[in-house]
């Protein structure tokens, strides 16, 4: 293996891992809510994908806009059934919620389609360099388009109002509640992108997929610094070539364990994460 | 000083215990409050308060710490839903509307702690404010169509023209959070303002000012009300502030009203001599 093969799979990885981090970032950013569903999400997007190439025989265009039309409409799904009632509840209380919507999608899943891994029939006839070509400016359109969205649009100003101060928000004539779904409705949506890109390159869905995949997304997140978008980039991008360059240099067991200690050592040396700002609370 | 040597307008009995300006006779009041009141626990905060403005009319609500002067500004704006009584905003009952509703309807404020975006520059607080103004789609904006382009040359000059009102334009790109203290409470009103409201609550808006700033703000006051031809309704412990710039004030305790007239009979009223300035001698 080349150089270069690592550097493209190490991006490819962490493209992966970025699309993952901006959902968490951005719904962590407007609720304070570490939404631990969200790694399920992505489950779901490819069991979506299996379903309508392998069981239905549909074509991979199809198989993509309904797997992320499907993470779309379970992210608003799961913040309006589970978290909405909880928007005035104490933080641990929604918190420990997403920790059982998440317990509920695995299990759900086993349950639906059964414990054992399907294979995800290939989407495209794309190489796995392409494939890896193809997640990496997936994934930069996608920031851009974000970062536009949240800077430019009046729905962007609404949800850097909203995650600033959701009281006054409200009296300045936003609806707290719209302005939310949209940010899981796009949290997700990018989640769905994911799980396509994730099950293009691993050809794999199984029921706990989402698990390992959330939680290195969520280390992504916290090391970029949560609530911010180029730190959820740039902590994907390091978390995909830490684990890549383990595996490069033969201790693939540890890569796992590798991605943990860069978390606790961030979080030793600079809690906020690299984009992360200080906040000091308001007394 | 302007203010001092300013024409006071005759108040005017209507027949609910209200008084207004002459000058706004003719008109249904504004903003209306019949009986309104609120328990915590069986603690009422605020029993039987009852308000007509006039569509031009400054009015001051003062009363002693903990007498419901807040608390009327959260019924007024639908945060806290009221136990009994209703608001007429210019003749339309708001029960059942959001917060949100409420201030499309043409009701904004400010806050006694001020609550500005301080992660947005000082446009931006003002273009949230404006967001009620804005109607280009979202896709319209994400593709940057001609219609963005338009909307967002548009409201950049009426948020500079706004910020023009206190010389604030040289502000635009600063980061709110980093304005100075009365700038930060000068901007919190634009921010309001700029949501269109036919009523303008201010809540202590002279809280940590010195009184040449004091002074500044009274012009202000009456500057915006000349300028959009609002009604404002103010909280002020600043009885210089009030006396100078109201032309009916309400005096609260234990969440009643117990006197209403001229700053000139208030002041000479023994009821409020007792309740308010307790045994301290008004001259």
């Amino acid at each position: 293996m080349t150089i270069l093969t690592q550097v493209l799979n190490g991006l490819q990885l962490g493209s992966i891992y970025a699309l993952v981090a901006l959902g968490y970032t951005m719904v962590y950013g407007i609720i304070l809510l570490l939404n631990f569903a969200h790694g399920d999400i992505i489950m779901v997007g490819a069991y979506v994908s299996w379903l309508v190439m392998a069981q239905l025989g549909l074509s991979p265009v199809i198989a993509i806009v309904l797997s992320i039309g499907a993470c779309t409409l379970l992210g608003v799904l799961i913040d309006k059934v589970a978290y909405a009632p909880l928007r005035n509840a104490p933080r641990l209380s929604i918190l420990i919620t997403a920790i059982g919507v998440s317990y509920f999608l695995e299990n759900g899943a086993q349950l639906v389609f059964g414990a054992d891994a399907k294979v995800v029939p290939s989407f495209t006839d794309l190489s796995a360099t392409g494939v890896g070509i193809l997640t990496i400016v997936v994934t930069a359109v996608c920031t851009v388009v974000l970062t536009l969205l949240v800077q430019k649009s009046k729905i962007g100003k609404a949800m850097r109002a909203v995650s600033e101060d959701m009281g006054a928000a409200r009296l300045m004539g936003i609806n707290v509640n719209h302005t939310i779904s949209f940010t899981f409705a796009v949290g997700s949506a990018l989640a769905g992108v994911g799980a396509v890109l994730y099950t293009m390159a691993y050809t794999q869905a199984t029921p706990t997929m989402g698990m390992m995949l959330g939680t290195k997304a969520f280390v992504a997140a916290v090391l970029g610094g949560i609530g911010s978008i180029p730190g959820a980039v740039v902590g994907g991008l390091l978390v995909g070539f830490a684990e890549v360059l383990v595996t490069a240099i033969g201790l693939s067991t540890w890569k796992d364990a590798v991605v943990f200690l860069l978390l606790i050592i961030v979080l030793i040396v600079k809690p906020t994460g690299i984009f992360g700002r200080s906040m000091s609370e308001k007394v | 000083m302007p203010s001092t040597n300013r024409k006071r307008s005759a108040l005017v009995q209507l027949e609910t215990p209200n008084l207004i300006p002459e000058r706004d006779l003719g008109h249904t009041p504004v903003l209306e409050a019949q009986h309104l009141g609120i328990e915590f626990g069986g603690l009422k905060a605020v029993d039987d308060f009852n308000i007509a403005m006039g569509r031009t009319e400054i009015s001051g609500l003062i009363g002693p710490n903990g007498a419901g002067k807040t608390t009327i500004f959260n019924l007024l704006t639908n945060v806290y839903r009221p136990t009994r009584g209703t608001v007429l905003l210019d003749g339309v009952d708001t029960a059942g509307k959001s917060v949100a509703e409420v201030n499309k309807m043409g009701i904004a404020r400010t806050f006694q702690n001020i609550r500005l975006f301080n992660d947005m520059t000082v446009e931006q607080n003002v273009l949230v404010g404006f967001g009620n103004a804005m109607t280009t789609h979202l896709l319209t904006d994400m593709l940057r169509l001609p219609g963005h382009w338009k909307q967002e040359a548009e409201f950049h000059e009426r948020a500079l023209e706004l910020l023009d009102i206190f010389d604030m334009r040289g502000f635009a790109d600063t980061w709110a959070g980093n304005l100075p203290y009365g700038a930060q409470r000068r901007l919190e009103i634009l921010r309001a303002l700029a949501t269109g409201p036919k009523v303008l609550l201010l809540d202590e808006p002279a809280a940590g000012m010195n009184p040449a700033e004091t002074e500044e703000l009274m012009e202000n006051i009456q500057k915006i009300r000349d300028e959009f031809q609002i009604a404002i309704l103010l909280i002020e412990h600043d009885m210089s502030l009030v006396m100078g710039v109201c032309e009916v004030v309400g005096v609260l305790d234990y969440g009643r009203i117990i006197a209403k007239g001229t700053p000139e009979e208030i002041q000479n009223d023994p009821k409020v001599i007792e309740a308010y300035l307790g045994k301290q001698e008004v001259n």
